[in-house]
């Protein structure tokens, strides 16, 4: 379908600080005991997307995620893995790769996506419109611990992105990340005037899937240097500037040919030329094929809300992951859950005694002792845990041991830790090979080795 | 040449060109008859017969009653030979290989030896071919005498070839050196002939289509080109007949040969009239299949049903609560199928891009009205050969035709076609079939894109101007000219007669739920017109002032009838009542030669939800869950057939016509619209 797909896996985030080292980049933290870059490539792979670019930022990161990948897929996908420089953030990195671009319409997703979303239906609503970018939006996850009993935890909503729709909802008008926006917000004008109705919602979030044009995405890039983030310049670039478009212009000239604008007015003649945003009543025509010209298309695509979708972009959203992925969105684990609504690998022991609630797994290896109690966690390989441990809304990484009489509870545990006896641990965020001293209690925690 | 071309009409047993039996020929197959059938044992090997069965062969087609006499001749001269070759007697024998068929259609006789032979035959053909041009280029220095033996019949060059390869089979011994091949592979020859007597047969009694299953794939291939040669050859031979047996017409006479021996031996064979009464029927059956048009998808048929929604690519969950009457029309719940199908972007391979974009711009109504989805059509069909390249072993007349007919299907499911789609799909694959075989791919593609690309500029475009232009006269100053819905044509009308700065009043009638006259109305008033703008409830109030009626239309019917947008008949009918001219304005292109007097057989269904929906009335919304009530069904028609009674005029690109006249127009430039 003259698409390409490019994989921005990211590199060591900071925002995942204590989770993320040298060994573990960002695409290969553990979600569900699977690295989260295997979500992404398992769902373009189940689209039929099997050529692949995976972009990762750093060269020892790039080694270890190409590592990973041809291993795990290998005869299955053809990824070719490019090695950025640190930093340069999401444009840089396409901007890196972009010489290897060569069909009409990119397909840019973030690696840290974790979605039952097919890209198919991004890339259908681009081509269906002839937009120059079409992003993927999702209702805005409910961040913090759905636990039932406490309401005091109340589930709050993030608020991740301004953004603009058009009545139809198929156009995006204006979007800003919820970060920058303090108090106010610009609303062009043009834009407002032109499609007549704007409607503004807070309540979803940029999935960072996106379908682009691909001459225009080079062109965008070449021109504009200081652009570093695809979400916070490229986009909101193409939306702002979607009524008096220079790429365009510069697309229709690269399209070359006549052909292609006779064929524009042989449709404009015949008035859909698929409605875009701005006619308002079919205004299009009042100033001609002009401004046909002139314009470009941003789409959106609404995810429903029966999608799961989901960025692993901080703390707390490795936390939500992990649970959904073993809980509410289950299906997008891979594994399958025994009655008990839990995984538990055959290989692991149990002592006895002790029980693993719904909405856990334990993975091959793992030996727990007696008078254990695992609810809503995620547990690793081979790791070893002692009695009367008590792990709750938590994930523990691989080769975790875990002394007896432990109590963690909304905390990562991340690989090769050690936690000695009678630790208590409370929303903490535990680095790759920290010992946690016996009897030391830590709350709201970030342990890492220095 | 010779040698590549003769293998192929060895094979072709089964191609029986029709058009050589000619008028002349029966009484001098009954006159044959007698003899041959004066013996019937039982059917002996096949190998045994090669000698005989190459008599029947030898025999020349009667063609002329002149020529009466002289097949007569000739084949009594045939029978020579044979006793030559084979001791033992062999008008049995022959004439038992003839029998068989005749008396009792033995299907499994010629069923088992034909798909045995057809390897060997092949290569017999080969050989024979060989043999064949040896025999004709020793025919060439023998010709002169069998022609002047066979001076006497005025025969043509099929005669003339045949006799002389009578000749050159029947006296061997003439010619010194290349007999002693033609010798030699005389039984393969004859065993060929034998071969196809029996696949003759085989077809002639009907059972012919187990043999072409088995068939391989090359043989259908190489009996399909033999058929086209033999038909070229058949057109050299009629347009060269006085020149005779000049030399360059000896490749078309080998071809030509060879099927009018096979003819021969069955029409001798067919000893009875009866397969040669078949001979005459079955041509006229495979032509009425083609005239018939392709049955329309009967929905209500719950076998084909299903089968379809097998092969189908666009989710097709039917809608519950369907209407009775237009169970036979597609009816799917709208909505679940553009998801879907966008869902399956990346998995949809062989549809290529440009044809998907437009069909997902169909399903989700982004491009509407007969023209625009046409052009958006052809275009995509052009960039779709634009990036195609023939695979390996295809031809890309038959791959490309195929791949345009998976597209169509495709678009089919998106929405159903209109008849203007239809018929440019025609002329597209019309064009395709009618590509020179000497074409490159690049100048076949060429070609086409150029084609596409003058279809839709002289037949929509260009069309539309002349509409434009022919109406404009019609339009006087201080005229109320009314339109419903939108039409791309009279909106063009309308523009250009105001340019031209007559004075008109326009009254854009409308009606729910596509509301389409808003969007003409805006861009009417956008140019400075005068507008009213009304609904279709209004119209007999509004009829009083209007001087005349100027409507678009999907298709004129060649009956008169004007299929078009829902609402059109109703106006129609209105104006009619009120004796207010009816000016329809319709391209040619959109003609179609099918007749309907209703607008139920065939018709295309929308959205039932939009009709159910008032928007701005929160509260009419009783019909919410309309799909649970088992006793409503919502009706959204998309199309209606006005009777040519109602229309006064047809305003098409030829120029006025009376409805009366679609008929002629559809007949007498048909042609040239398709094939241009």
């Amino acid at each position: 379908m003259d698409f390409q797909v490019v994989v921005l896996a990211g590199g060591a985030s900071k925002n995942l600080t204590p989770l993320v080292s040298e060994e573990i980049p960002k695409a290969l933290l553990p979600v569900a005991n699977r690295p989260v870059l295997s979500y992404v490539l398992e769902l373009l792979e189940s689209s039929n997307l099997k050529d692949l670019i995976v972009v990762v930022e750093g060269s020892d990161a790039a080694l270890r995620v190409g590592g990973w990948i041809s291993g795990a897929y290998v005869d299955r996908l053809h990824v070719e893995v490019a090695a950025v420089p640190e930093d340069i953030g999401t444009a840089g990195a396409l901007r890196a790769v972009a010489h290897h671009l060569t069909a009409s319409d990119i397909l840019v997703v973030s690696g840290d996506l974790v979605t039952d979303v097919p890209p198919g239906v991004v890339a259908a609503t681009h081509r269906r419109h002839g937009a120059v970018v079409t992003a993927l939006l999702c209702d805005t996850p409910i961040s913090g611990i759905s636990e039932t009993g406490s309401k005091d935890k109340a589930k709050k909503l993030g608020r991740y992105n301004i953004v603009g729709l058009d009545p139809t909802r198929q156009f995006l008008l204006l979007i800003a990340s919820g970060a920058e926006v303090e108090k106010d917000t610009r609303v062009q004008k043009s834009i407002l005037g032109a499609v007549g109705q704007m409607e503004i919602r807070a309540d979803l979030m940029d999935a960072h899937m996106y379908a682009l044009k691909r001459s225009v995405l080079q062109e965008v890039l070449d021109q504009k240097d200081s652009f570093h983030s695809i979400r916070q310049d490229v986009l909101p670039y193409l939306v702002r500037s979607q009524l008096r478009s220079e790429v365009a212009k510069i697309e229709e000239g690269w399209n070359t040919t006549i052909t292609s604008k006779t064929n524009l007015i042989w449709l404009s003649q015949h008035r859909e030329i698929a409605p875009s945003a701005f006619h308002n009543g079919h205004e299009l025509d009042a100033n001609g094929s002009l401004s046909a010209q002139s314009t470009h298309k941003c789409c959106a695509y609404i995810a429903g809300k029966n999608k799961y979708c989901a960025r692993l972009n901080s703390i707390q959203a490795f936390i939500d992951i992990n649970r959904d992925v073993v809980g509410e969105a289950s299906h997008l684990s891979g594994y399958s859950f025994s009655a008990q609504n839990n995984v538990v690998h055959p290989s692991a022991e149990l002592g006895s005694k002790t029980t693993v609630g719904p909405q856990c797994m334990l993975a091959e290896g793992s030996k727990l002792g007696d008078k254990c109690s695992v609810k809503r966690s995620v547990i690793g390989r081979h790791c070893r845990i002692g009695s009367n441990v008590k792990i709750v809304n938590s994930v523990v990484m691989n080769h975790v041991t875990i002394e007896d009489g432990c109590l963690v509870q909304g905390s990562i545990i991340c690989s090769n830790v050690h936690l000695q006896e009678r630790c208590v641990l409370k929303d903490c965020q535990v680095g790759a090979g920290y010992v946690v001293t016996s009897g030391s209690e830590h709350k709201s925690e970030s342990l890492a080795k220095r | 040449m010779d040698s590549r071309r003769a293998p192929r009409t060895v094979i072709d047993p089964k191609v029986r060109q029709v058009g050589f039996v000619t008028p002349g020929a029966p009484p001098a197959r009954s006159h044959s008859v007698p003899t041959d059938a004066c013996s019937s044992p039982p059917r002996a090997p096949d190998f045994t017969l090669p000698s005989n069965s190459l008599s029947p062969v030898m025999i020349p087609p009667a063609r002329h009653a002149s020529a009466d006499g002289i097949p007569v001749l000739t084949r009594a001269s045939a029978p020579v030979p044979v006793p030559s070759t084979t001791p033992n007697p062999p008008s049995p024998l022959r004439r038992d290989g003839v029998q068989i068929p005749i008396g009792s259609y033995n299907p499994s006789e010629s069923l088992g030896t034909s798909p045995m032979r057809s390897p060997s035959s092949r290569m017999d053909g080969l050989e024979f071919s060989e043999d064949m041009s040896m025999v004709s280029s020793s025919r060439l220095a023998r010709s002169s005498s069998a022609k002047a033996a066979a001076a006497s019949f005025p025969g043509t060059n099929t005669e003339m070839m045949a006799a002389g390869k009578v000749v050159g089979n029947v006296v061997p011994a003439k010619s010194s050196l290349t007999t002693a091949s033609v010798v030699k592979t005389l039984p393969g020859l004859s065993d060929k002939g034998d071969g196809s007597l029996a696949e003759v047969h085989g077809e002639a009694a009907g059972i012919a289509k187990p043999l072409k299953q088995k068939t391989s794939k090359a043989d259908r291939r190489a009996l399909q080109e033999a058929q086209r040669a033999a038909k070229a050859a058949a057109r050299e031979a009629g347009g060269g007949k006085p020149s005779g047996g000049t030399v360059p017409s000896n490749a078309a006479k080998g071809e030509f040969g060879k099927p009018s021996q096979k003819k021969d031996a069955a029409s001798v064979s067919g000893a009875n009239v009866v397969p040669e009464k078949k001979v005459a029927d079955r041509p006229p059956e495979k032509e009425r299949k083609k005239d018939v048009p392709h049955p329309r998808m009967q929905f209500d048929d719950q076998h084909r049903v299903e089968k379809a929604k097998k092969r189908a690519v666009v989710n097709q969950s039917e809608a519950r609560n369907r209407v009775e009457l237009f169970r036979h029309l597609p009816q799917y719940v709208h909505g679940t199928q553009l998801p879907d199908l966008e869902s399956k972007f990346f998995q949809l391979d062989h549809i290529h891009p440009s044809v998907y974009k437009v069909g997902l711009q169909y399903l989700s109504g982004n491009i509407t009205g007969g023209n625009a989805r046409c052009i958006a059509m052809l275009l995509a069909f052009r960039e779709a050969i634009k990036d195609y390249s023939t695979p390996p072993e295809k031809a890309l007349v038959r791959d490309l035709t195929a791949k345009i007919g998976n597209y169509v299907s495709f678009l089919i499911e998106c929405r159903p076609l209109s008849i203007s789609m239809g018929n440019a799909i025609k002329f597209l694959k019309s064009r395709i079939a009618k590509l020179p075989h000497t074409l490159s791919e690049s100048e076949a593609k060429f070609t086409l894109q150029s084609d596409i690309d003058r279809f839709i500029n002289e037949k929509i475009l260009l069309a539309e101007k002349v509409i434009v232009r022919h109406a404009v006269e019609k339009i006087r100053n201080g005229d109320v000219l009314l339109t419903y819905g939108w039409s791309s044509v009279v909106e063009m009308l309308l523009l250009y007669a105001h340019e031209s700065s007559k004075q008109f009043r326009v009254v854009v009638v409308d009606s729910r739920p596509k509301l389409e006259g808003k969007a003409l109305l805006h861009r009417l008033l956008s140019k400075g017109l005068n507008c009213t703008y009304t609904h279709i409830n209004a119209v007999s109030y509004i009829m009083h002032e209007v001087t005349r009626v100027f409507l678009g239309a999907s298709s004129v019917l060649s009956n008169g009838t004007v299929y078009s947008r829902v609402g059109t008949a109703c106006v129609a009918m209105v104006a009619h009542a009120f004796h207010v001219p009816i000016l329809i304005c319709c391209e040619a292109y959109k003609f179609h030669e099918r007749v309907q007097l209703d607008s139920i057989c065939s018709n295309e269904l929308g959205d039932p939800d939009v009709i159910s929906v008032v928007p701005g009335r929160k509260d009419l919304d009783h019909l919410d869950n309309w799909a649970e009530n088992e006793n409503l069904q919502l009706l959204n028609l998309t199309y209606d057939a006005t009777p040519s009674d109602y229309v006064s005029v047809i305003v098409t690109d030829y120029g006025l016509i009376p409805p009366t006249s679609v008929p002629v127009i559809v007949r007498e430039y048909r042609r040239e619209q398709l094939w241009m």
